[in-house]
């Protein structure tokens, strides 16, 4: 397969909104997605994830702004117009056609008559080569995603659209079928915008992720950069757990030093929002698999400079790989850690006093203004 | 008691053919007729066996000038019906607009409303624009009351389609009229076709309606009626016999293909 445009091909959005009557669905916005990325929207339903990428796809008008690719703006290009493919959600697959003239769909419309051998290779490469004669109701819901891109991919768009297009799979196929894109888009190296409410297929499938929410981004980066320094409580929370105690800060320089829950805990001065001065309130964040736990009685063995929290366990779940526990301290109820299922001990019950303890390093702060459970349930409606 | 055990395990089946049974009696006494050779004018009692009507089905005056002039308005009056149906059911399906609601509940009534009463009115109304009464107004009072049929065949099927179809096709490099031609068509097809089917059977046995409104004009369904009065020529049997067998035959054809094609997409 050849890459077809190989000069900047940019999708760029510049302050676009979408209003409907006094709803606003999106925000002004601007969002550059680079060439040959694999770039995901990520949020909660109603974010307006969904309606950015309908935007891109000229499916939907803008309110204001300009959408431009390559660097021309086709704002007012019509979706039929636009070098842009999507694979809608339901897939929406042409029920009175059969899988090769699905796929071959987008080549007739554009007036290319020989459409036998681009769409037996496209078959080959989503692996239906033996489908081709099916019509959609007879293939499983694996089988028609597959469609669904094989369909998008054959002409060769400056951008993919995905709009959720793993939603409707079960959790071993959605699985399967990330790598698969993935694949796909490595070996196209075509521009994928990828739209999702699920974190962990963002994480795993993207180069960049917004984190979009209320219309709004919230966060743009490299999903280890959004997960090792979140910069607001939406993204600590919605993008994996964090464990979020409220302090209020005693010292700042190099090392922040915050008076939480009895005792005192230390983070870099990197790491906490430009607005913490001496006094001020921050929210202490930390992910619970930095944490480790031991014993109140080997308390005397943790090495000095790790942050400290003492607690009791609440609860306590195996689920293999590692151990998940509810932790309850004076610095904030249910604080989640999970230990590697290595060298268990004993004693990790519930009802066992323990103390939390971490390295400084992992610790990130956020400006407490914001509201400390945002974002989880934001996951919760998700689900 | 096995006889009794044998109906209880049996009933639905039975209950089956019975029904069946009291739908098709008719049909087949029309058939059976068709093959009589009656002493005088009517055909209500069985003498015997002839194919004399069979060999000529025009031999009577007018029959065959009246089957066409009813063949011809059932046509015109289906291409009417279901053009016009078709735009009104994707009209109040897809696009929202002032008395959308309204025109909802008024399309359905030319069928709540007397037919006898609506075959009198509109025969006052055309009297009153001084219309010659003839094909024309036949025709425009079959579009008329064929519309709701067709309206409500095609909006069922519309509104269990999914938009983003056409958006697909949007964006699948499919312009406006393309999209309409290659998918929205294509997908309605089935409930266009059944609103045209019903439209075609209800205006070329319609009577009440056009026996009003013919004038000198004289269709299918008033001929036999007329003839009735004097005399049933064993043809009337032929033509309903035939018509009959033709439409099982198209039945049957369709039903043919579509097994066909779907054993093919198996392969």
């Amino acid at each position: 397969m050849t890459q077809q445009q190989t000069e900047g091909g940019d999708v760029r959005l510049t302050g676009i909104s979408k209003t409907y009557g006094s709803f606003t669905a999106v925000h002004p916005l601007d969002l550059t997605v680079p060439q040959g990325s694999f770039f995901a929207l990520l949020g909660a339903s109603g974010c307006g994830k969904t309606t950015t990428l309908r935007i891109i796809a000229g499916l939907e008008d803008t309110t204001t702004g300009t959408v431009s690719l390559g660097g021309r703006d086709i704002t007012d290009l019509p979706p039929y117009k636009r070098p842009v493919n999507t694979v809608f959600q339901s897939y929406a697959l042409f029920p009175h056609l059969d899988v090769s003239e699905n796929i071959a769909f987008g080549l007739r419309r554009r007036g290319i008559r020989s459409v036998g051998k681009q769409v037996g290779e496209m078959l080959d490469l989503v692996q239906l080569g033996d489908f081709a004669r099916r019509k959609p109701h007879q293939l499983s819901g694996g089988q028609q995603q597959r469609v669904a891109v094989a369909r998008a991919l054959i002409n060769h768009p400056q951008v993919l659209l995905l709009d959720e297009p793993l939603g409707a799979l079960d959790l071993k196929l959605r699985r399967q079928m990330q790598l698969e894109l993935k694949r796909i888009q490595t070996e196209v190296g075509i521009t994928f915008v990828h739209v999702t409410h699920d974190q962990e297929e963002a994480m795993t499938m993207a180069d960049t992720v917004a984190v979009m929410n209320g219309g709004r981004v919230e966060q743009l980066g490299a999903p280890a950069e959004l997960y090792e320094n979140p910069r607001t409580t939406f993204v600590a929370n919605f993008l994996g757990t964090s464990n979020l105690i409220e302090g209020r800060i005693v010292s700042t320089g190099t090392d922040v030093v915050v008076a939480a829950g009895g005792g005192k805990l230390r983070l870099p001065g990197g790491r906490c929002p430009s607005s913490a001065e001496s006094g001020g309130k921050v929210l202490v964040g930390v992910r619970p698999e930095k944490i480790s736990l031991t014993h109140t009685d080997d308390a005397a063995a943790i090495p000095d400079g790790r942050n400290r929290v003492a607690g009791r366990i609440t609860d306590s779940s195996f689920i293999g790989v590692s151990t998940q526990y509810v932790v309850e301290s004076p610095a904030g109820t249910a604080l989640q850690v999970y230990e590697q299922n290595i060298e268990r001990d004993g004693r990790l019950v519930p009802g066992a006093e323990v103390v939390l303890h971490w390295n400084p390093e992992h610790t990130f702060g956020l400006d407490a203004a914001q509201h400390i459970h945002a974002g989880a349930e934001a996951l919760e409606e998700a689900a | 008691m096995p006889v009794l055990r044998w109906i209880r395990r049996n009933l639905v089946v039975l209950a089956g053919l019975l029904t069946l049974a009291y739908m098709i009696l008719p049909n087949i006494v029309v058939m059976v007729f068709s093959f009589n050779k009656p002493n005088g004018r009517f055909n209500y009692a069985w003498q015997r066996f002839s194919l004399d009507a069979w060999k000529d089905p025009c031999g009577v005056a007018d029959l065959c000038g009246s089957l066409s002039l009813s063949l011809r308005i059932a046509f015109w009056a289906t291409i009417g019906a279901t053009a016009l149906g078709t735009m009104i059911a994707f009209a109040l399906v897809r696009y929202r607009f002032r008395a959308r609601g309204a025109i909802n509940s008024l399309i359905f009534l030319p069928m709540a409303m007397p037919e006898v009463v609506m075959a009198a009115s509109l025969l006052t109304l055309f009297l009153n624009m001084g219309a010659q009464l003839g094909f024309w107004t036949v025709l425009i009072a079959h579009i008329m009351f064929c519309l709701s049929f067709v309206v409500t065949a095609v909006k069922a099927r519309v509104m269990s389609m999914d938009p983003r179809l056409e958006e697909a096709a949007r964006d699948l490099y499919a312009g406006p009229v393309q999209t309409f031609v290659r998918v929205t068509l294509p997908i309605a097809a089935p409930g266009i076709a059944a609103g045209a089917l019903l439209a075609f059977a209800l205006s070329f046995d319609d009577f009440i309606i056009t026996n009003f409104n013919a004038g000198s004009t004289v269709t299918f369904p008033m001929f036999v009626w007329g003839s009735a009065q004097r005399g049933t020529p064993v043809q009337i049997n032929v033509i309903g016999t035939a018509m009959f067998v033709i439409a099982v035959a198209v039945v049957l054809a369709g039903q043919l293909v579509a097994n066909r094609r779907r054993s093919n997409a198996r392969k």
